[in-house]
């Protein structure tokens, strides 16, 4: 557990982990939710030069505050355009240009396959959640996919209900035997730890707790027997420029919002 | 040209019983005022399409409006769940919801396609997801060329289109700027589309010849209700007010609270009420 003396919070952690993995040249398909707040750290940080993309069809969007949705004015107003969405799809997603797909999600499994569509069975779910929007899609035909969420032992499970979009299928090269030429999730940052898949099993495997974070403590939130890397590291702690970057931006999202 | 017509008559006129109904708007333009006249005069068995089915369509679930949801994702960006639409389909309240789900890439084609007036639509779509195996119209074609086998899902034909427009002119030429979605797909997919504006002015004032114009001849009916678009918003008119979706999650959670908010905001209210809802620009 992040004690209050370590001087930030375990979510603050992930969205700092999830944003130090964007690099400056990339094109980012932006997920809704917690993806959204760590590229746009990425962007007001180190990586001032990421295109952020957005499913509603904003290209190169530098929102001053987190958007509400995918689609909110801000999002258009500070972009270099605006496509429509089939465009969107068609061209920029489907048509290859896009570097790293940052998704988020209710619950995923080893080998960072993605549910968020039905706790319990389709036809009769004991939890309807949203559904797949851009995410099968996403998962697909992006270079290379970032996760970030929380850990749990409900959203780390076994076996998931239900496949919304591919990671790494039931592991080894299952994606390259359904065709695919892109890399599948290489990241995931949680709250608590740095997972990566191993090379050949394509397992997630923890590469790095974070500040303050046990192995006994990280394999409690988890579903599965969990794997730890050899040389397993500690994330380093956020900076002071990491931690006021975040909470300005949040503050001036909470006052943003707030309004209407 | 088409007509200019009260918002009770466009409905009146052109939305049916059991109608395939598209209402369009990704989180921008969204037609809420339209969507509250079809509850006010209590349409029935619609077959409702959208890609993201928000508010509006918990409201029409919530009421008893829908059979059916061809969908992609359904919850209330960034708040949360639709608790009418999970109701429909976890509890089947007020009755049991058929629903057709979809990706967005594959919703954004079918309205393409339907569009471009062909039969389906391909891409390559769904590789390795378990939504092809719940939905029958989630198909595979090969390509004659390569071999590839690419995704296939049916066009979207709707009986009609209804889309929210920032202006139209006196001819009924309509402009959307702005996040455009996949209105102009839904409206000339469409066999009757209605469109609801900010405002009917002399001249559009596009500000570009590239601009996104939907000329008249291709709509049925242009009704002028500022505000229309509230809670979502209008480019260059007024803000989505992201506080009421943010209200909108403890209104929907309960069954009471959601039937007294329909009662007091729609069944007791007209389409001359969005104006005052408008949040400032």
């Amino acid at each position: 557990m992040n004690a209050p003396s370590l001087g930030f919070t375990a979510t603050e952690m992930m969205t700092i982990a999830a944003a130090r993995v964007l690099r400056n040249d990339d094109v980012c398909f932006v997920g809704i939710g917690a993806p959204s707040a760590a590229c746009n750290l990425a962007r007001l940080t180190h990586a001032p030069g990421i295109t952020l993309i957005y499913e509603s069809g904003t290209i190169g969007t530098e929102p001053d505050v987190l958007p509400l949705s995918i689609g909110d004015g801000e999002l258009c107003d500070t972009a270099l355009t605006t496509v429509a969405v089939p465009e969107m799809f068609r061209y920029w997603l489907q048509g290859g240009r896009i570097t790293v797909g940052f998704l988020g999600g209710a619950q995923i499994d080893r080998f960072a396959n993605l549910n968020t569509t039905v706790v319990g069975p389709y036809d009769a779910p004991k939890v309807r959640l949203p559904g797949g929007g851009g995410a099968p899609e996403i998962a697909a035909h992006s270079r290379e996919i970032f996760i970030t969420m929380a850990m749990g032992s409900r959203a780390f499970v076994e076996k998931l209900p239900f496949i919304t979009s591919m990671g790494h299928g039931t592991g080894g090269d299952h994606r390259a035997r359904l065709g695919l030429k892109t890399l599948g999730p290489t990241r995931v940052m949680t709250d608590r730890c740095i997972l990566e898949p191993d090379p050949d099993s394509k397992e997630l495997t923890v590469v790095s707790l974070h500040p303050g974070e046990t192995r006994e403590g990280v394999e409690a939130q988890c579903g599965w027997p969990l794997k730890f890397a050899a040389d397993l590291k500690e994330t380093p702690a956020p900076t002071a420029e990491e931690l006021e970057v975040l909470r300005a931006l949040h503050e001036r999202t909470r006052r943003a919002h707030a309004g209407g | 040209m088409p007509a200019f017509l009260s918002l009770a008559e466009a409905i009146a006129t052109h939305v049916k019983d059991g109608d395939t109904l598209a209402m369009e708007g990704f989180t921008h333009l969204i037609p809420y005022a339209a969507g509250h006249e079809i509850i006010r005069q209590g349409r029935k068995h619609l077959t409702l399409i959208r890609m993201t089915p928000d508010i509006l369509y918990d409201q029409l679930i919530g009421v008893g409006a829908a059979d059916k949801l061809i969908f992609s994702w359904g919850g209330n960006p960034g708040v949360g769940s639709l608790h009418r639409l999970r109701d429909a389909v976890e509890n089947g309240w007020p009755h049991k919801l058929a629903i057709e789900e979809h990706s967005h890439a594959a919703m954004a084609n079918a309205y393409e396609a339907g569009a471009a007036n062909l039969p389906f639509a391909t891409f390559r779509g769904y590789i390795g997801a378990d939504l092809p195996k719940v939905n029958p119209n989630i198909r595979s074609v090969t390509c004659p060329f390569t071999g590839e086998v690419l995704a296939a899902v049916p066009a979207h034909r709707p009986d009609v289109s209804i889309i929210h427009a920032l202006r139209a002119d006196r001819k009924g030429n309509v402009l959307l700027e702005g996040i455009v979605g996949v209105q102009k797909e839904a409206v000339l997919a469409a066999k009757k589309a209605i469109v609801t504006v900010e405002e009917i002015v002399d001249d559009l004032g596009a500000p570009s010849p590239n601009s996104v114009i939907l000329p008249g001849w291709t709509i049925t009916a242009v009704v002028a209700v500022p505000g229309g678009a509230h809670p979502s918003y209008a480019q260059g008119y007024y803000k989505r007010d992201n506080a009421f979706y943010i209200a909108w999650d403890p209104i929907a959670r309960e069954r009471d609270t959601f039937l007294a908010w329909i009662d007091a905001h729609v069944m007791r209210a007209t389409p001359a009420d969005f104006a005052a809802r408008r949040p400032a620009a």
